[in-house]
């Protein structure tokens, strides 16, 4: 039973970054219906920046504040610079510039930073675990995070003037621009924010799983289950989507499938959710008309 | 009518090129000619699928993998000559494609895009699970034989595979040539192009869709087994999303929709990152990431559709 117990925390644990990594997707999907396949190369170099940052001396807070920004300012150029030229390409054409995106991503980061596998700084301590020892201070603290996160970008599209123009720059771009929203704009804040959730996210995960190019392949996989299992047109869904993903993934690797099979879980995920509900369980059903 | 003018003709000089090797190249510059043929047959496998019939898959080197996997298991285990494991290797990659095209055909473009690359990331896993390990030989994976030239052919192996590589790869070129250019090729292209009117035309776009699929796994997974003999080597990790997304440069490179374009996409996958691995461990990536990139704004069509353009100006 205790063991069930934690797996369960450390399946919400990583839940929320999964939950992260896939409200970063959905943001990018809501404006674009394109699916970012480079947010979690994107996320893994701001870790990088932010390693490197801590490693001259910054303390880790200075570290992350600065991380997150520039991320801001990186995920925002290249909406601008590759992706707007190619809004209206075919699909073919998005999904090779993403793949080209994942790719050097990966490679110049493994050129900077070496292939090595590097251990990430934990903010919240290494102490004993608390709560009769179900919950590491690392799985607390950073779900802690991952909720302040995921509240505070709701509340800034919920309740600022900004977040609603994001929104209906996302949900009609035509309409929006003739009342003056600044559609374009829009789209490279939202890309600027994704990358700032994806680095949140990847400065979590890394103490856990250590810091390598190719460490959020992974990550990626599940939070797009997640992002598919709540509903890829549903922020809330999919941060719930990456919740359960996160806890089916730990009791699945603990008790069905074992630790070897544990990406091939979301890839089943991911199947089954687009076969027999391609919606998700909070997503609207899409009706094209012909 | 003349030689040169002939349309024929690229063919008959692109057999010539491809035999020049045979008598001038080193043993290692033949392994990788050999290289480049596999590399053909499997970009031209995504093609047909992405570039034909507008599928963009992500996870071809999962079918690259089983075809790998089925001869070195047969060639390992049954000792079943090489050659004759390319036919089972054929038909069961064709069978697998057929499945998973199933649940592909409601999956429209960046989700099937999505969903194959999962596949890719997970395909090292599923080699390597315990319960197979008895015929995959797990994460070691498996060694085979180089085989020699039969009939006595005054050919050492590496000559004999290449040349074994090529007539397959012919054969497959050819397949391909006439189907996309028959009713079925046009069919497919309707599909990717056009899909009410397509199905309004009477086109079963269901039918079609999986047996494209059925019909690229079946091309990748002949290379795959044509890779494995080649490299005598088959273990899990070499058939990860790298494979995959390498076959995806190739055909964007070469360009989509293009026969000859596999062939020129096939050429740059084998030697640039060769020529970039030279700079840095990490280049060949960055050099397909920026490539990529390039490609997709200045030359959409790839390297076949630079030739087209030059061919339309008048000289």
């Amino acid at each position: 039973m205790d063991g069930f117990i934690h797996q369960i925390v450390s399946g919400i644990a990583s839940g929320g970054i999964y939950a992260s990594v896939a409200l970063a997707l959905v943001m990018i999907y809501q404006a674009t219906h394109h699916v970012n396949f480079a947010q979690g190369e994107m996320a893994m170099f701001s870790t990088y920046i932010a390693l490197t940052l801590i490693q001259a001396g910054v303390p880790y807070w200075a570290a992350f504040c600065i991380t997150v920004p520039v991320s801001f300012v990186i995920g925002a150029l290249i909406q601008r610079v590759v992706m707007e030229p190619l809004a209206k390409a075919p699909v073919l054409a998005s999904v090779g510039v993403f793949i080209g995106l994942l790719l050097t991503f990966n490679s110049v980061a493994g050129w900077i930073f070496t292939y090595t596998l590097k251990p990430f700084p934990s903010p919240f301590g290494e102490g004993k675990p608390l709560f009769g020892g179900f919950v590491s201070r690392h799985e607390l603290g950073s779900t802690a995070v991952t909720l302040v996160v995921l509240l505070s970008i709701w509340a800034f599209f919920r309740f600022t003037k900004l977040g609603l123009a994001m929104r209906a720059a996302a949900y009609n771009p035509v309409s929006s621009r003739l009342v003056g929203v600044p559609v374009n704009k829009m789209l490279a804040l939202g890309w600027g924010l994704a990358a700032s959730i994806g680095a949140i996210a990847g400065m979590m995960v890394a103490p856990v799983i250590f810091l390598d190019p190719n460490m959020m392949a992974g990550v990626l996989l599940y939070a797009f289950a997640g992002a598919l299992l709540g509903g890829i047109t549903n922020p809330l869904g999919a941060v719930v989507g990456g919740f359960i993903v996160g806890i089916i993934e730990n009791l699945g690797g603990a008790y069905v499938v074992g630790t070897e099979l544990k990406l091939t879980t979301a890839l089943f995920i991911i199947v089954v959710v687009l076969t027999v509900k391609p919606a998700g369980l909070f997503g609207k059903t899409l009706v094209s008309r012909v | 009518m003349n030689l040169i003018t002939s349309r024929y003709f690229p063919w008959v000089f692109l057999v010539a090129v491809a035999v020049l090797p045979l008598m001038f190249a080193s043993d290692y510059k033949l392994f990788q000619f050999t290289m480049v043929v596999v590399y053909a047959i499997a970009v031209l496998g995504l093609n047909l699928l992405t570039g034909y019939n507008g599928q963009v898959s992500l996870g071809n080197g999962a079918f690259y993998a089983i075809g790998a996997y089925v001869t070195a298991i047969m060639m390992d285990k049954w000792d079943i000559p090489y050659w004759a494991t390319i036919p089972f290797s054929a038909v069961i990659c064709a069978g697998v494609g057929f499945l998973i095209g199933l649940p592909a055909l409601r999956l429209g473009g960046m989700y099937l895009a999505l969903t194959t690359f999962a596949l890719a990331v997970a395909t090292p896993q599923l080699l390597k699970y315990k319960l197979f390990d008895d015929y995959t030989g797990g994460v070691q994976g498996i060694v085979i034989n180089k085989p020699d030239a039969p009939f006595g052919l005054p050919l050492n192996p590496d000559q004999w595979l290449y040349l074994f590589a090529l007539t397959v790869g012919a054969i497959l070129f050819i397949l391909a040539t006439n189907l996309v250019r028959g009713r079925i090729g046009r069919a497919m292209r309707a599909i990717r192009d056009q899909p009410l009117a397509a199905e309004a035309m009477g086109i079963d776009i269901a039918m079609f869709k999986t047996r494209t699929f059925a019909l690229s796994a079946m091309f990748t997974g002949i290379a795959g087994s044509l890779g494995a003999i080649t490299i005598q080597f088959v273990a899990p990790d070499a058939f990860g999303v790298p494979l995959s997304l390498t076959f995806f440069v190739g055909m964007v490179v070469g360009g989509g929709a293009s026969i000859g374009g596999a062939i020129m996409g096939a050429l740059f996958i084998q030697f640039i990152p060769n020529i970039a691995d030279e700079i840095s461990k990490a280049a060949p990536g960055a050099v397909y990431g920026l490539i990529l990139i390039a490609f997709m704004f200045l030359l959409p069509g790839g390297l076949a559709s630079l030739i087209r353009i030059l061919k339309r100006k008048p000289a």
